[in-house]
């Protein structure tokens, strides 16, 4: 294989891994909360079409991005209200935020199908993106891969090295003693639910912003549920949901790899690839339950009300 | 400030009560919808919900759509009290519909008393082996059937694709992407001549009850409540976890296959990629509409149908998206599950206690809302 192709491949893989990598940080520190928020690929739907709306009604990609992450945001509360404030089974309320954001997108989108934008282009560094292989590979995309490299950085550093971080893992780990410690417990899972709805909605943005600048139904193509499956195949932590989320999309841009190549397969067969490597991670992670369950956020799935 | 107190016992009114204030919910919330897009409301909501079975013909369409739900939800009912979380109803579906068009186009135009059974047959066994992979996965490796099962909706999809572009396509079918016409006897027989409602209706009646009763009256239907609500418990007690994690997933697989195939020897008649509008998705709100009883999911299966009914309607009386459908079904499970926090909780409006004043080392009670 020729080295030009290889840049080709792992720049595609960047691209293709963003949007994984920015709902998966989102849902990352939602679990770390102990909230489990199904919602993810209804949030993202909400946050490509109301992103690609305002883009379309202003002409701003700015306006674009922000809307989006204000709808993801919107959305998130509709979940934490169920979740945290009715104490709603987490797996029903998120399941019905998908099929709600699932059918509301389509409804919005309907007059959007076919309509065209000036999504983001690529932005070469200057210097960086001279290095050989590198450059390419990673300093000239557009503005919304730098954002993303960025969010990581600020959830690593946040989770490991900020008291802010500290009190979340807290309460995601024992909802119970975090509260007779005085911590606002439903507060801080509000807060976590909400980053994670609009880290959704900047995922849906790039989609329809970025990635394809253009809306069609069901865009998202199963990213938010293979977020999920990221999140726990990154056993809670940040390093390995940007490995696993360049590796998640390296598999879903396979099948143009392949395609390069001249394998005569059915697209309809290729286009299986990134869920199928999704269903084989998960078994290889799961196969052992005490290594999941040390890393697995203790309240997980459980709503907390406090006493009283 | 908004308290929610815990019942000492769970609301039994509130129980059969909530479905109903979260149809009017969804009501209140359709009349708001249509006023934002300037249509009239009474209008919409009309067209929406009555004039789809405004005739006989609408009703026995209602049927048609309510039977795929039906058969879907009896089989996840058997999974959610068991908490087993399968979401897969809609792969499930379509690996069904597959499985019965492969036989189907085997037999051809023989016929024979054994043929239309046999194609189901293949539905159920399709379905039933595609839910098996998710049963295989968490028994031996611990996986979450949620994802595995989402995941398998995607690979089952893309496998119908393949199938209906590739080894199923109709040679004579002009290029488009399905399978030939089944023959005669490979047809479900009509329950009302002139209508298109099949016998699928009585297959998902029957599932319904069938599944009432095996949590009224059979002990593994025990052991899957007891598995369920404490799996502690059912592990204490010596019941067979894996079996009845398996049991479950078959069942479940095996009804919505029969679904499946019963789509494809029903109204259609052939294997399109678009077989399913969501069926399996939209079981999941009949299950916990339905209060996991026969009965509950047979009026929740029709009133979900409706939903499907009523989005066509919009296209076609008021040019709104169809889309509208699935709106209409989000609100209907969002309304649902807040009015079920009410089993369990009763508000109390409250002032502010002297209490919450205190500086942070007092633990917070209550939430804002």
């Amino acid at each position: 294989m020729e080295l030009d192709m290889i840049v080709n491949i792992l720049s595609a893989t960047v691209v293709a891994g963003t949007p994984l990598l920015m709902v998966a940080l989102g849902e990352l520190i939602c679990e770390r909360s102990g909230v489990l928020n199904l919602g993810q690929e209804g949030m993202m739907l909400i946050g490509a079409v109301a992103g690609f709306a305002a883009v379309f009604a202003t002409g701003s990609l700015l306006a674009g991005v922000i809307v989006g992450m204000l709808a993801g945001v919107a959305m998130s509360l509709l979940f934490g209200f169920m979740a945290i404030t009715l104490a709603a089974n987490q797996y029903a309320a998120g399941l019905a935020l998908t099929i709600f954001g699932t059918g509301l997108s389509a409804f919005i989108g309907a007059d959007y199908v076919g309509k065209t934008i000036d999504g983001f282009t690529k932005i070469a560094i200057p210097g960086l993106s001279d290095i050989p292989v590198l450059g390419p590979v990673l300093f000239n995309h557009d503005l919304l891969v730098y954002v993303s490299l960025g969010l990581f950085v600020a959830v690593y550093v946040f989770l490991r090295h900020s008291r802010g971080g500290l009190l979340l893992r807290a309460v995601g780990e024992s909802p119970e003693s975090a509260n007779a410690n005085g911590l606002p417990v439903l507060l801080i899972r509000y807060l976590a639910v909400s980053f994670g709805g609009a880290l959704a909605g900047l995922a849906g943005a790039y989609l329809s912003l970025a990635y394809t600048p253009l809306w069609t139904e069901g865009m998202t193509a199963g990213r938010g549920w293979i977020a999920l499956a990221l999140v726990v195949f990154a056993t809670w932590r940040p390093v390995r949901v940007l490995l696993g989320a360049y590796l998640f999309g390296l598999a879903s841009i396979l099948h143009l790899v392949l395609q390069g190549f001249g394998w005569d397969i059915s697209p309809e067969l290729l286009a299986m690839l990134p869920y199928v490597v999704t269903v084989v991670v998960l078994v290889l992670l799961s196969a052992n339950p005490t290594r999941t369950r040390l890393h697995t956020p203790l309240s997980i799935g459980q709503p907390y009300r406090p006493n009283r | 400030m908004l308290l929610l107190e815990r019942r000492q016992v769970n609301s039994r009114l509130m129980q059969y009560a909530s479905p109903i204030l979260a149809l009017v919910l969804t009501l209140i919330t359709g009349f708001l919808i249509f006023l934002g897009l300037d249509r009239d409301p009474v209008e919409g909501l009309r067209h929406f919900f009555i004039t789809p079975i405004s005739d006989a013909i609408g009703w026995a369409e209602l049927g048609l759509k309510a039977a795929p739900l039906l058969l879907c939800a009896a089989g996840l009912t058997v999974c959610y009290r068991a908490k087993l979380w399968n979401i897969g109803a809609e792969g499930h579906f379509l690996m069904g519909a597959v499985g019965a068009t492969i036989v189907a186009l085997q037999i051809g135009e023989s016929s024979g008393f054994w043929v239309l059974p046999l194609v189901l047959l293949a539905g159920i066994v399709f379905g039933a082996l595609w839910s098996a992979i998710a049963a295989f996965l968490k028994t031996h490796f611990h996986c979450n059937e949620i994802l595995t099962t989402i995941m398998l909706n995607y690979i089952a999809l893309n496998l119908l694709l393949f199938c209906v572009h590739g080894p199923l396509k109709d040679p004579y079918g002009f290029s488009f992407p399905q399978s030939a016409m089944f023959g005669d006897s490979a047809l479900l027989p009509m329950l009302i001549p002139g209508t298109r409602l099949h016998i699928g209706l009585l297959f998902a009646v029957l599932a319904a009850v069938a599944v009432g009763v095996l949590f009224a009256r059979t002990f593994i239907g025990f052991q899957l409540k007891v598995l369920g609500e404490d799996e502690q418990a059912a592990q204490f007690a010596g019941f067979p976890r894996k079996r009845l994690i398996w049991f479950a997933f078959l069942v479940a697989g095996g009804l919505a296959g029969l679904a499946g195939a019963s789509e494809v020897t029903g109204p259609i008649g052939q294997l399109v990629p678009q077989v399913s509008p969501g069926y399996g998705y939209t079981a999941i709100i009949v299950v916990f509409m339905g209060r996991m009883k026969a009965v509950g999911l047979i009026l929740a299966s029709a009133l979900l149908a409706l939903t499907f009914l009523g989005g066509e309607m919009m296209q076609i009386a008021m040019n709104l998206p169809k889309a509208m459908t699935g709106l209409f079904q989000g609100l209907l499970l969002f309304y649902l599950l807040a009015c079920d926090a009410f089993i369990h909780y009763r508000v109390r409006l409250k002032h502010k206690p002297v209490a919450e004043s205190r500086p942070a080392s007092t633990p917070v009670a209550t939430q804002e809302s």
